[in-house]
């Protein structure tokens, strides 16, 4: 079957001039063919860059956030020392914790900073310790030093980013799979409306098919002549569109370095090279919307 | 070559032709008369496989056509040149080009085909006319660029449907002494045609069948012709 289909694209796509020219050029098609695989391809771009975009978020945020975790202290100013130190020593006894760090009262002061200024008198305040906890890279057993805190320190709570780190990991999960959907719809219409223009043009050249098969043509001939054109056309109107999409990704302000585990819409590295796969691709499904139509309308006028 | 065996046709329920047999031998000569809507053009797309008949059998070279697929049927055109009654060119190509659309639907050498194709143009007197698009030419030109177009492929079956309806008597006699010609090269030419004038002028040329169709049936023309 897939060597049939290989054979017949490589009859279609011939160098074979006879075929094109006996098919009576037809400018308003071509623009309309053109335009369509340019603007489709224009727009495959920008969903393959959101979908690697998405793809680059998730990998931040997982990584980003992964491997550390947050213990919070909350206890009576009296004995908020204590129970640090405590905690501290029940951290370095811990199988896979690499490293347990108390925040100064500065860097406690500069977490709170958006919300109550630089001025706040955190020693004061009855505000929770907080301590940095960074893992090896076999991990700790959450729930075994969760029992323990609850028995030694019932005011201290770990947060292992978990519970917010997830659903967001899942969110730019889901929005790069949306990206490959679009990209998916987006050669599927490309489709419907490469067979739109080649049933519009096989029916205006019902007599050129009648004359074609007087004279002894066969289906792949006839279908060659029209499949030839419109993969043609997509491709040059595809190849445009993508170095219109890329030259609009290029113009795209870029995330910077300020924008932490957040990323920008473009294209990284090699992966600049995927929009190329894009006219390739649409001139293979205009060749099969083009060959599906010509062997069916063939089929209706026999 | 070309064999109907009880074959009948119908369309939008009236019957158009019925009990039709007739075996088209290599190098006979037959001609096809009967008067305008006798079914005379529907007879000869019978014999192409262009219709396929509702009742009986049509063989193209021993095959069935029912049987054939239709790629079968463009193989079996390329034995059968036709000449049909307006023409059918393709307007946007040069005659020459259109003369030569048999050779390069059929993939033929290109060298070759030159040489047939210049040779058939000077045959057929339209050496001078290559590269003039069909609406430019005058109707005994058409028609004699439908017989070169028909014979480049050097059919073993030639049929021609009123090829000599639009052009005056001494193109008509022009076009038939071409036919005549290719019928002593040995090919086989089936002439559909109300002109009986042009019958008893081929007559006195060459030995033909006359058959007429009449009231759906095709029967062996009288001694009148």
């Amino acid at each position: 079957m897939s060597r049939f289909k290989l054979t017949a694209l490589s009859d279609m796509l011939s160098v074979d001039t006879g075929a094109d020219r006996v098919v009576p050029p037809t400018g308003f098609t071509a623009r309309l063919t053109i335009f369509t695989s340019g603007a489709m391809a224009f727009l495959a771009v920008f969903a393959l860059a959101l979908s690697m975009a998405s793809g680059r978020l998730a990998t931040n945020w997982r990584d980003a956030l992964a491997g550390s975790a947050t213990l919070r202290i909350s206890a009576p100013a009296g004995q908020m020392a204590a129970q640090t130190e405590r905690a501290l020593a029940i951290l370095s006894q811990t199988p896979g914790v690499a490293e347990a760090r108390a925040l100064s009262p500065d860097e406690q002061r500069a977490l709170l900073e958006p919300w109550f200024g630089p001025d706040l008198p955190v020693e004061s305040l009855p505000v929770p310790q907080l301590i940095e906890i960074r893992e090896t890279g076999e991990g700790y057993d959450g729930d075994g030093l969760r029992l323990r805190l609850q028995a030694e320190l019932p005011g201290a709570v770990l947060d292992d980013h978990t519970r917010w780190r997830r659903p967001l990991v899942e969110a730019a999960g889901r929005l790069k799979i949306l990206g490959w959907l679009a990209i998916g719809l987006i050669f599927g219409a490309m489709g419907a409306m490469i067979t739109l223009a080649a049933n519009a043009a096989l029916a205006a050249n019902a007599q050129v098919i009648q004359v074609l098969r007087l004279v002894g043509a066969t289906d792949t001939y006839i279908a060659r002549a029209f499949v030839r054109r419109f993969t043609i056309r997509t491709l040059i109107g595809a190849f445009a569109g993508v170095l219109a999409g890329l030259l609009a990704v290029l113009l795209l302000p870029s995330a910077g370095a300020e924008a932490g585990i957040l990323t920008g819409l473009r294209f990284q590295g090699l992966n600049w090279l995927w929009p190329f796969l894009v006219p390739p691709l649409a001139a293979v499904v205009a060749f099969a919307a083009t060959r599906w139509a010509a062997m069916r309308v063939l089929e209706d006028l026999s | 070559m070309i064999d109907l065996d009880e074959v009948g046709y119908s369309y939008g329920g009236g019957e158009l032709l019925t009990g039709i047999s007739l075996r088209l031998a290599p190098g006979s000569f037959h001609f096809l008369t009967g008067p305008s809507g006798a079914g005379k053009t529907t007879f000869l797309k019978l014999c192409y496989g262009a219709l396929v008949p509702t009742a009986g059998h049509v063989r193209l070279f021993n095959q069935d056509v029912r049987e054939l697929s239709r790629d079968g049927i463009a193989f079996a055109r390329r034995r059968i040149g036709v000449v049909h009654q307006d023409c059918q060119f393709l307007d946007h190509l040069p005659l020459a080009e259109n003369i030569a659309l048999p050779l390069a639907v059929s993939g033929q050498d290109r060298l070759e085909a030159q040489a047939n194709l210049k040779e058939l143009m000077g045959w057929v007197g339209l050496s001078d006319r290559t590269g003039a698009l069909p609406p430019e030419l005058s109707g005994g030109e058409r028609q004699r660029a439908a017989l070169a177009r028909a014979l480049i492929l050097s059919p073993d079956v030639v049929l021609a449907d009123e090829p000599t309806g639009n052009v005056d008597w001494e193109m008509s006699q022009r076009l038939l002494q071409l036919l005549v010609e290719l019928n002593k090269m040995g090919k086989t030419i089936m002439i559909a045609t109300h002109d009986l004038g042009l019958i008893r002028a081929a007559k006195s040329h060459v030995q033909a069948r006359v058959l007429r169709i009449s009231q759906r049936r095709l029967q062996l023309a009288g001694a009148d012709l």
